[in-house]
């Protein structure tokens, strides 16, 4: 079974909400639909305070390139435009819309029917997901349009499906592919159109033998496209990685996944893409994992963006009293909360609930120079090496070792024996180098 | 014996002449005429380079003095007046004469103001809380409380309060610089040293909302503007819903501190004020 070379660590899987199947989650009293859920340029809003939206109505607008229109996933009057803590603490722009019954726009076609056809040419189809504000699912949140335009002078070979959810925990993704497959694959036949490819292939790691029996099932009907099972390894879903998997390709350092003719999209993103244009339905909801070893029922609920998390953990059966700590993500890469009601945007996978005496940080004593953390980097990076080059504030070494590489997975982190904060060290570099960069290209 | 003593010394001799006169000669084509006054300004300079005066050292400071022939905008704060002064008899220049500054942290979020609310495990530095989360009081504005001012001073002169958790400036601080920008947040300031220490400033710049900013912090400026009204110098700039006292206009009158509905102004080293004659009082004395 394929897997990628270098690195790369074993973490407990803990998918304890792997067979619940997606709930629909009770519409919330009201939503926070923050601006910013995607990466790039914050959306400027177009409705004003008091203005009655109905569901799915464009509600602001991504102007720059790099951007992506939010539209309301209720149906309600916009109470304010207001700064709400978002999952960091930090204040950002949202739109607080108060909830009334299901009024949905007209053009959105909510029958279950799969239509199988799609007759736009590839830039309808882009200028479809552009004005549909589809953004990476996967947690980066890349605006999905710019993805599905090739840059004049390259070409691409392959469409990569990223079903991989490496992550511990999280299983949405894998619920996504179990009972939407079918939408999935029209999705991906609808990317690979755009992308004008004929090649794709569906990356799943070989711990969701039911997704790639089931899949492979499905994917008789729909030519160009394979399921391949990898084997099980963090952090797999790391675009790069994933790339090296499959189709044993190497993005070079700095570059984007075209360089080696192929584009990488998840399969929470395919589907949205499929119901973008072929439903007209906006990405105003997401299946997000809910789940944690005291948590009361582990489990997946189809969210309207803009949802607090605290309505979210009352339906999985309220918080656990032992809770240590609420993580927005996975355990890996995800992000503890600050506060406990900042809001579901197009990007959160999971939220990952953990006791008390699982969620302490070791002490960190000594580097002992065992070199386990170069061993497990994905990137080929010599992370102990780092943290103390970015901790002297030696940031043209830093940048000669690679440092903005990093994609902070925190495989470094988990293998250290020395509980040492690696990754700490490592992302401060990189803003500091970062910045230098940026300031050398201007 | 004696022949090869003789042949050394003459052999080694000759090739010390020869290479003494090449050298004096490379010597002479490469020498550096160096100002002297550079040496003696330098001498002058307190040499601890802070880099408070935006050089890389004393001793680029004291060449950049020479060579531009004149004291404006320079100023080197840990020396002072005194060593300004000096510097300006050296070369025959006036020094203009500054005002020492000190350095002073705007934020009163102690443990008991702002009560945190989650608990930080990760690397202990500033810059990097900064970009991780709010902090743990939930003030995006506040102090973080993990000493990178501390790291930064050359001198000595902040220290971390274990109690309070916030950094406190020694009398020592010569005001160079290091913690202002070491500081992800921007919560330390140079202000006028003022007469006998005496200060006056707003210990607060988060420019949210009152009621927002008030959740967080009990001390918080909330932005309501009673100081602005008061002021009857016109020091105080209002923005962004924070007050920012000017203390090239303040006066020190001291009037602006009381009226503060969350003891945002601070003032330090004033005498104790005298109570306010209540009419309670005044009865009592009738």
């Amino acid at each position: 079974m394929k897997t990628f070379k270098i690195g790369g660590i074993h973490p407990p899987e803990n998918k304890l909400s792997e067979s619940s199947p997606i709930k629909v989650l009770p519409l919330p009293e009201s939503v926070s639909i923050p601006m910013g859920q995607h990466l790039g340029v914050p959306a400027v809003p177009v409705v004003q305070k008091g203005d009655r939206v109905k569901t799915g109505q464009m509600i602001a607008k991504g102007e720059a390139f790099i951007s992506a229109n939010v539209h309301s996933s209720v149906t309600g009057v916009v109470q304010k435009i207001d700064e709400i803590s978002d999952s960091s603490g930090y204040r950002r722009k949202a739109i607080i819309i108060k909830t009334e019954p299901d009024e949905w726009e007209e053009s959105i076609d909510l029958s279950p029917n799969l239509v199988k056809e799609c007759t736009l040419t590839p830039e309808e189809i882009v200028k479809k997901v552009n004005e549909k504000g589809i953004v990476g699912m996967g947690g980066a949140t890349f605006p999905s349009h710019v993805k599905l335009m090739i840059p004049p002078g390259k070409k691409a070979d392959y469409l990569l499906i990223n079903g991989v959810e490496c992550e511990p925990y999280l299983t949405s993704d894998h619920r996504l592919m179990l009972e939407h497959g079918e939408e999935m694959l029209v999705g991906i036949t609808i990317q690979m159109k755009a992308l004008k490819v004929s090649k794709a292939i569906i990356g799943i790691e070989n711990n969701k033998k039911d997704a790639i029996d089931h899949l492979r099932k499905l994917v008789t009907d729909f030519p160009g496209i394979t399921v391949e099972p990898l084997k099980v390894k963090y952090p797999q879903g790391g675009e790069k990685q994933l790339i090296k998997a499959l189709i044993n390709r190497e993005v070079p350092s700095g570059k984007l996944p075209i360089e080696v003719g192929c584009v990488v999209h998840n399969v929470g993103t395919s589907v949205a893409v499929y119901q973008a244009v072929q439903k007209n339905k906006p990405l105003i909801e997401r299946v997000v994992t809910i789940t944690g070893n005291s948590l009361k029922e582990p489990s997946n609920f189809l969210t309207r963006v803009g949802t607090h998390i605290s309505v979210m953990i009352e339906a999985a059966g309220g918080l656990p009293e032992d809770t240590g700590k609420i993580i927005y993500g996975g355990p890996m890469m995800g992000k503890a909360l600050n506060v406990p009601d900042a809001p579901i945007t197009k990007g959160t996978s999971g939220i990952l609930i953990l006791p008390e005496k699982t969620t302490r940080r070791k002490t960190a004593v000594n580097c002992i120079r065992c070199g386990r953390c170069a061993g497990v980097c994905p990137m080929g990076l010599e992370p102990y090496l780092l943290a103390v080059l970015a901790d002297k504030n030696r940031h043209e070494d830093c940048e000669h070792e690679r440092i903005m590489d990093c994609m902070e997975c925190g495989s470094c982190l988990y293998i250290c024996p020395s509980g040492r904060p690696l990754l700490d060290h490592i992302r401060i570099g990189k803003g500091a180098v970062g910045k230098i960069i940026r300031s050398r290209n201007q | 014996m004696n022949e090869i003593t003789l042949f050394s010394v003459i052999s080694l001799g000759s090739i010390g002449t020869l290479a003494a006169v090449i050298l004096y000669f490379v010597a002479q084509k490469f020498k550096v005429i160096e100002d002297p006054r550079i040496d003696q300004v330098a001498e002058a300079l307190p040499n601890a380079n802070c880099g408070g005066c935006g050089y890389a050292g004393c001793r680029a400071f004291a060449e950049e003095i020479v060579r531009k022939q004149s004291l404006d905008g320079m100023n080197c704060p840990p020396g002072g007046n005194e060593v300004m002064k000096e510097i300006a008899s050296l070369l025959g220049l006036e020094a203009e004469e500054q005002e020492p500054t000190i350095a002073v942290v705007k934020c009163s979020g102690t443990r008991e103001n702002a009560p945190p609310k989650v608990n930080y495990e990760g690397a202990m530095t500033c810059s990097f809380a900064h970009t991780l989360f709010a902090g743990e009081s939930g003030c995006p504005f506040g102090c973080l409380g993990c000493g990178d001012c501390v790291v930064s001073c050359d001198f000595d002169a902040i220290y971390m309060d274990k109690e309070t958790g916030l950094p406190v400036v020694k009398d020592n601080c010569v005001s160079c610089g290091a913690c202002v920008k070491a500081c992800p947040r921007n919560i330390i300031e140079l202000r006028k040293r003022g007469k006998k220490d005496r200060r006056i400033f707003v210990s607060c710049i988060n420019t949210e909302k009152g009621g927002v900013a008030r959740k967080n912090c009990s001390v918080a400026c909330i932005g309501c503007g009673k100081c602005v009204k008061e002021c009857k110098f016109d020091a105080i700039v209002f923005e962004n819903n924070l007050a920012y006292i000017d203390y090239n206009k303040c006066t020190m009158c001291r009037k602006c501190a009381p009226v503060c509905p969350t003891n945002a102004i601070h003032e330090l080293n004033f005498p104790p004020r005298r109570p306010k004659p209540t009419p309670e009082s005044e009865t009592a004395t009738n």
